[in-house]
C-alpha cells in the first residue's frame, strides 16, 4: 500500500516537472508561437521557414523593435517541432496558446498543417499570420483570425497553362488542340494546384490525356513518364512538393522524355537547377511566390535582392521563396502591432485586417477571407542552371524558351 | 458497485477520478493532454483485449479508430449540410452549424462512430482472424496502411485534402467559450469513455468470455478441441475493441479539429504502435497494465517534446527499444515478480528457488 | 486502357518491373536470411537500404563518382549491422517474434531520425552519369543505370548463394537455420553466426541502397515500403528458398509496375499492402484446410 502511494507521489511530481517549467515570459518581449516542421518529411522547408522568421526577428529587434503605446518591445518566437504531422501540429498549437500563453501565432510550413492549426487559433481568437499554407479551402471557412501573405495554391501553375496556350497560338496551333498530362500528389496543396490548373484547362478547351495521382511515399514515377512518352502531350504538369520535382526531373532525364513544356512546383526548394548535374533541370517552368530579381522594396530589408544577399550572408545559400514569405509575415505583424498601438488580440486582429503595405516580398493587403490579394505569382524557367523569371512580362528577365529542345539535340 | 474492489484498485480509481474531475478547474491549460491521456488509456485497454488477453498482436485496431473518426465527423456535417460540398476542394461556401444542428450531430455521430467500425470488425474479423501469430500482426499492419491509402482516394471525405470538423457553435447571449469552448466538453467525453471501457472490461474479464480469451491465448487448438467455437469469441472480442476504438476516434477527431487520412486518422506509425507499446510497458493481459503504461508513456512523450526539441523521436525510439529489452513483461509483470504478495499470490519460497534452479539448467 | 492503346508499353512495364523487382528481391533475400536463421522480422530493413543510399550519395556530393560509394555502403552497413546486433538484437534473438518486430521498429525510428538530422530531409539522388538506350525506334527506353543495378543485384545474390554453399561460415549459418540447438551441440558458435548473419543482411541492404540512390530518389522516410515489400516477397517464397525469393521479387516488381499503369501510381503502395493481406489470408486458408484433413 505504502509503495503504491509512493509511486503515485512520484507520478504527480513528475507531472509537475514536465508541465510546470514551461512559461517564462520576459518583460518587454512580444512572444509569437509557431509549431514548425523541424523533423519529418517537410523538415527542409520547415527550416527555410524558421530561418525566414529568425532573420526578420533579428532585423526588427536590431532596428529598434516594435513600438506599442510609446514603449519598445522586442520580438521573440517560441518554436515547437510538429514532426510534419498535422495531428501533432494542432496539439502543439493548443499547447502554445493554453500553456505557454502565446497570444499571436506564426504559421507552420505546409497547407495540410496550416489547415490543422487554423481551427485552433480561430477557436482561441489568436491572430495568426501564416506564410506557407496556400490551400484555397483555408480562406473559404470564414476564419477571422487567419492572414496569409502568400498567393493561394490554385494560382501556382494556372498561368503555366495560359503560357502554353499563348506560345502555341503564336506558333499557329489552336489551344483547344493541346494535350495536357498531369501528375499530382494527393495532398491539400497539390490538389489545390490541380484545381487552378483544371480551371484554365477548361477555359482553353484543352484535352487532358493523363491524370495521375502520385503517392506520398514517392520515389519512382516511371509509369507516368512512360505514358507521357507514349502519348506525347504538349504540356506536362507535376506537383508533389520537393520530392515530386526532384523525382520528376531525375527520371525525365533518365528516360529522356521530350515534352515541349514542363511545369512544376517547388523547383527552387528542391534546387533542381543545381542538384541533378549540369543542364538536366533546364527548361522546366516553375511557379513561385517570389524571386530575388523582383523590384519590391521596404525599409527593413531593402529590395528583394538585398534580402537575398543578407540571407546568403547569414545562412550561406540563396533564399527560396519559402524563407522570403516567412520573413514578410513578421513585417506584417510588426506593422499591425504599431498601427493597433495595443497588444490586445482583437485590436491587433483588426489592424491586421486593414493591412496595406509594401515589403521586399511584394504588396500585402488582405481580403475578407484573410488572403493576400495584392501580389501576383511569378513563373521562372531554369535556363543554363539559373532560375530566370519569364512571366509576368513586367519582371521578365529572359524570354521563355519554347519548345524545350529534344534530348537528342542537347549536348 | 465497488464492493469487489480492493484497496489498491480503489486508490488507483480515485486518482483517475480526481484527474478527470479536477482537470477542467485545476489544470485547465492541460485539458488537451489529459484528454489525450484518457484516450490513450482507451486505445491501450482495447488493444489489450486482442494483444494481451487473446494473444493476437494486432496492428489493425487503428483502422477502427480512423473509420470512427471519419464516420463521426461526416455525420456531424451531414445532419446539416451536404457532405460533398463541405469537403469540396477549395469550395467557395462557408458553412456554420447552428447549436441545434451541432448538438444533434454529436450524439448521432458518436453512436455511428461506434457501430460502423463494429460492423467492419465483424466482417473482416472472420477473414483475418484465421491468421496466427506474426502473420496476423503483419496482415493487420497491411490492412491499416491500405485503408489509409484508400481514404486518401475517397473524394467524398476530402481525400488527401482531409476535412475539418464542425466548429463549436456560437450561442446567442453566451460568450464564444461557453462550456470551455468545447474543450471541456470533449475532455469530459474522453473521460467518460475511459470509465465506460474500464468498467466494461473489468466485468468482461471476470465472465466466462474472459476465461475463453485467455484459453485462446494459452492454446487455441486445445480450446477448440474442447468444443469452444474460438472463431466466434475472437471475432466478438474484436467487435468490442472496434466499438470503443471507433468512439475514441470520433472524439479525437473533434478534439483535433482536422482529419487527414494517413497522419491523423489511420496513423499506424504513431497511434497504432503507441497503443501496443503502452500496453507492453504497463503489462500485457492485465486490467491495470495498459492504464499505467499509457500514463507513463504520455509523461515521457510530453517530456521529450518539451526538452528534446528536434531529437524527441530519437528519444522515443530509444525508449521503445528500452521498453522492449528491459520490460518485456511490463511494469505489472515486474511488480508481480518482485512483490507477488501484492497480487494476492502465495509464494512458496522453496518451490520458487527450485524453479530458478531448473531454469538455469537449461 | 493505355496498355491497349500503346502495346509496346507492356514490354516497357515488364522491363521496368524486372529492373525494380531485382532490387526488391535482393533486399528480400537479406530478410529471408535473418528470418530463417534468427527467427527475427527485421523492420529496420528499409532504413538500412536508405542509409546505404545516403552513404553513396555522400560520395557523389563530395564530387566523386557515386560508383566509388558502392563498396563503402556495403562495408559500413556491415559494421553497423554488427554493432546493432552486439548492442540490441542479441537481447531479443531468443524471444517471441513480436518482441523483435517492436525492437527493430524502435531502431528504425532512431535510424530515420538520425538520417533526417544528418542528411536533411531533402529529396536527394546521386546522378550516375550513365546514358540511356532506345530500342524499337525509341519506343522502349532503358536507362543504363537500371540495367547496371539489375546486374549488380543478380551478381550479388549469386555471390551470397555461393558463399552460403562453400564457405565455412556459410555452412555454419545454414546449419543454424536448420536446427540451432543441434548446431550448438556440434560446436557451432551460434552467437557468432547470428551476429554475422545480421551484419551480412545489413551489408546486402547497403549495397541495394547504393543502387537505389543512383536509380531512384532518397528520402529519410522512404524506407518502410522496402521493408514491407521484402516481407511480402519472403512470405510468398517461403524461408530458405532463395531462387523462389528471386522469382517472387521480380514478379512483385512486374505486378506493381502494371498496376501503376492501369490503376495509377497512387494505388501502388496501397495495392502492395492489400496484396499482402490477401496472400496471407489465402495461405492460412490453405493451411487450415490441411489441418482439417489431419483431423
Amino acid at each position: 500500500m505504502r509503495k503504491l502511494k509512493k509511486v503515485f507521489v512520484t507520478f504527480i511530481s513528475a507531472i509537475a516537472l514536465t508541465f510546470g517549467i514551461s512559461s517564462a515570459n520576459a518583460q518587454d518581449t512580444i512572444v509569437l508561437g509557431s509549431a514548425i516542421s523541424l523533423t519529418g518529411k517537410y523538415a527542409t522547408n520547415g527550416e527555410h521557414t524558421q530561418r525566414g522568421y529568425d532573420l526578420a526577428v533579428k532585423l526588427i529587434n536590431d532596428k529598434g523593435g516594435v513600438k506599442v503605446g510609446g514603449k519598445k518591445y522586442n520580438l521573440a518566437v517560441k518554436y515547437y517541432d510538429d514532426e510534419s504531422n498535422a495531428s501533432k501540429a494542432a496539439a502543439l498549437a493548443q499547447r502554445l496558446i493554453e500553456q505557454d500563453g502565446v497570444k499571436y501565432m506564426l504559421g507552420p510550413y505546409g497547407s495540410g498543417i496550416t489547415i490543422a492549426v487554423a481551427p485552433v487559433t480561430e477557436k482561441f481568437g489568436v491572430p495568426m499570420v501564416e506564410a506557407n499554407g496556400a490551400a484555397r479551402s483555408l480562406f473559404t471557412k470564414g476564419y477571422k483570425y487567419l492572414f496569409a501573405v502568400l498567393n493561394s495554391a490554385d494560382q501556382y501553375l494556372s498561368s503555366a497553362v495560359d503560357l502554353a496556350a499563348d506560345v502555341n497560338k503564336k506558333a499557329g496551333k489552336k489551344p483547344s488542340s493541346l494535350k495536357v498530362a498531369m501528375a499530382f500528389e494527393q495532398d491539400a496543396f497539390s490538389l489545390d494546384v490541380k484545381l487552378g490548373v483544371m480551371e484554365r484547362i477548361k477555359h482553353h478547351g484543352m484535352k487532358v490525356v493523363i491524370d495521375d495521382a502520385l503517392p506520398k511515399e514517392l520515389n519512382d514515377m516511371t509509369a507516368t513518364l512512360q505514358k507521357v512518352k507514349a502519348l506525347k502531350p504538349d504540356l506536362l504538369i507535376v506537383s508533389g512538393h520537393s520530392k515530386g520535382a526532384m523525382t520528376g526531373v531525375k527520371q525525365i532525364t533518365d528516360l529522356k522524355v521530350d515534352v515541349p513544356l514542363i511545369a512544376m512546383t517547388h523547383c527552387d526548394a528542391a534546387s533542381i537547377n543545381k542538384k541533378l548535374g549540369a543542364g538536366n533541370g533546364d527548361y522546366v517552368l516553375c511557379g513561385s511566390q517570389w524571386h530575388k530579381s523582383l523590384t519590391y522594396k521596404d525599409n527593413y530589408f531593402g529590395s528583394a535582392s538585398d534580402y537575398a544577399k543578407l540571407f546568403e550572408k547569414v545562412y550561406g545559400y540563396d533564399p527560396p521563396y519559402q524563407a522570403a514569405e516567412s520573413s514578410a509575415a513578421l513585417l506584417v505583424f510588426k506593422d499591425a502591432f504599431e498601427r493597433a498601438n495595443s497588444l490586445d488580440q482583437k485590436k491587433v486582429r483588426d489592424a491586421l485586417a486593414k493591412t496595406d503595405m509594401m515589403t521586399f516580398y511584394g504588396g500585402v493587403k488582405f481580403n475578407a477571407g484573410g488572403q493576400n490579394t495584392s501580389k501576383p505569382m511569378v513563373m521562372f524557367q531554369v535556363q543554363k542552371g539559373e532560375n530566370k523569371v519569364v512571366a509576368p512580362v513586367k519582371w521578365a528577365q529572359a524570354k521563355l524558351i519554347w519548345p524545350a529542345p529534344k534530348w537528342a539535340d542537347r549536348k | 458497485m465497488f464492493a469487489d474492489f480492493d484497496k489498491k484498485e480503489l486508490t488507483g480509481l480515485a486518482f483517475l477520478l480526481f484527474l478527470g474531475i479536477s482537470t477542467p478547474y485545476l489544470f485547465s491549460g492541460y485539458r488537451i493532454q489529459m484528454a489525450e491521456l484518457f484516450l490513450f488509456m482507451v486505445y491501450a485497454s482495447t488493444w489489450n483485449i486482442q494483444g494481451g488477453k487473446m494473444g493476437y498482436n494486432t496492428f489493425g485496431n487503428i483502422v477502427f479508430f480512423g473509420v470512427g473518426m471519419y464516420v463521426c465527423a461526416s455525420t456531424q456535417i451531414a445532419v446539416a449540410f451536404p457532405l460533398g460540398e463541405w469537403t469540396a476542394a477549395g469550395g467557395y461556401k462557408t458553412f456554420v452549424h447552428t447549436p441545434q444542428q451541432y448538438f444533434l450531430g454529436i450524439p448521432l455521430g458518436i453512436l455511428l462512430a461506434g457501430i460502423v467500425p463494429a460492423i467492419i470488425a465483424l466482417i473482416i474479423g472472420s477473414a483475418l482472424l484465421v491468421l496466427r501469430g506474426h502473420y496476423f500482426a503483419i496482415g493487420t499492419l497491411g490492412l491499416g496502411i491500405a485503408s489509409g491509402e484508400f481514404a486518401t482516394s475517397l473524394e467524398i471525405i476530402g481525400g488527401g485534402q482531409g476535412m475539418t470538423v464542425p466548429f463549436w457553435p456560437k450561442v446567442a447571449g453566451l460568450p464564444h467559450t461557453f462550456l470551455g469552448g468545447g474543450v471541456n466538453f470533449f475532455f469530459t467525453l474522453s473521460f467518460l469513455l475511459f470509465l465506460a471501457v474500464f468498467f466494461f472490461l473489468r466485468w468482461l474479464y471476470k465472465t466466462r468470455f474472459g476465461l475463453i480469451l485467455t484459453a485462446i491465448r494459452d492454446n487455441e487448438d486445445k480450446a477448440e478441441s474442447m468444443g469452444i467455437p474460438t472463431m466466434h469469441y475472437k471475432v466478438t472480442g474484436w467487435v468490442f475493441s472496434a466499438f470503443f476504438m471507433g468512439i475514441a476516434g470520433g472524439i479525437f477527431g473533434n478534439i483535433n479539429g482536422y482529419i487527414e487520412p494517413t497522419e491523423v486518422a489511420f496513423a499506424g506509425a504513431t497511434v497504432g504502435v503507441f497503443m501496443v507499446l503502452m500496453t507492453i510497458l504497463g503489462g500485457k493481459g492485465t486490467l491495470w497494465g495498459p492504464i499505467i503504461g499509457a500514463f507513463i508513456f504520455q509523461l515521457f512523450k510530453e517530456f521529450f517534446w518539451t526538452y528534446f526539441l528536434g531529437w524527441q523521436l530519437v528519444a522515443l525510439g530509444a525508449l521503445i527499444i528500452g521498453i522492449i529489452i528491459f520490460f518485456p513483461e511490463g511494469i505489472m509483470g515486474m511488480l508481480r515478480q518482485k512483490y507477488p504478495a501484492l497480487f494476492g499470490e502465495v509464494v512458496d519460497e522453496e518451490a520458487r528457488l527450485a524453479q530458478v534452479t531448473i531454469n538455469t539448467d537449461d | 486502357m493505355i496498355l491497349l492503346q500503346a502495346p509496346f508499353l507492356n514490354l516497357q512495364a515488364l522491363l521496368d518491373g524486372l529492373m525494380v523487382g531485382a532490387i526488391f528481391a535482393f533486399v528480400a533475400y537479406g530478410m529471408a536470411l535473418v528470418w530463417g536463421v534468427m527467427n527475427i522480422i527485421n523492420i529496420v530493413q528499409g532504413e538500412f537500404v536508405i542509409l546505404g543510399g545516403y552513404i553513396t550519395f555522400t560520395f557523389y556530393k563530395m564530387g566523386l563518382s557515386p560508383f566509388i560509394g558502392i563498396p563503402f555502403s556495403f562495408l559500413l552497413l556491415f559494421c553497423l549491422g554488427f554493432l546493432i546486433y552486439r548492442t540490441i538484437i542479441f537481447r531479443v534473438v531468443s524471444r517471441d517474434m513480436f518482441i523483435s518486430i517492436l525492437a527493430t521498429f524502435g531502431i528504425s525510428i532512431v535510424v530515420q531520425q538520425l538520417m533526417n538530422i544528418g542528411f536533411g530531409s531533402q529529396v536527394e539522388t546521386a546522378n550516375s552519369g550513365l546514358g540511356t538506350s532506345f530500342l524499337f525506334d525509341g519506343n522502349i527506353t532503358l536507362s543504363h543505370i537500371k540495367i547496371f543495378s539489375f546486374i549488380v543485384c543478380l551478381l550479388g545474390a549469386s555471390a551470397v548463394i555461393y558463399f552460403m554453399k562453400t564457405s565455412k561460415l556459410g555452412r555454419a549459418i545454414r546449419a543454424t537455420a536448420q536446427n540451432a540447438r543441434a548446431a550448438r551441440i556440434l560446436g557451432v558458435d551460434t552467437e557468432k553466426v547470428y551476429c554475422y548473419t545480421y551484419a551480412i543482411n545489413a551489408a546486402i541492404c547497403g549495397l541495394a541502397g547504393s543502387l537505389v540512390a543512383m536509380t531512384y530518389t532518397l528520402h529519410p522516410y522512404i524506407g518502410l515500403p522496402y521493408t514491407v515489400r521484402s516481407f511480402m516477397i519472403v512470405i510468398v517464397a517461403g524461408l530458405g528458398n532463395f531462387p523462389a525469393v528471386l522469382a517472387s521479387g521480380l514478379g512483385l516488381g512486374t505486378i506493381e509496375e502494371f498496376s501503376a499503369y492501369t490503376l495509377g501510381q497512387e494505388y501502388r503502395i496501397g495495392f502492395v499492402f492489400l496484396m499482402l493481406v490477401l496472400i496471407l489470408v489465402y495461405r492460412s486458408r490453405k493451411l487450415a484446410k490441411k489441418r482439417e484433413y489431419l483431423k
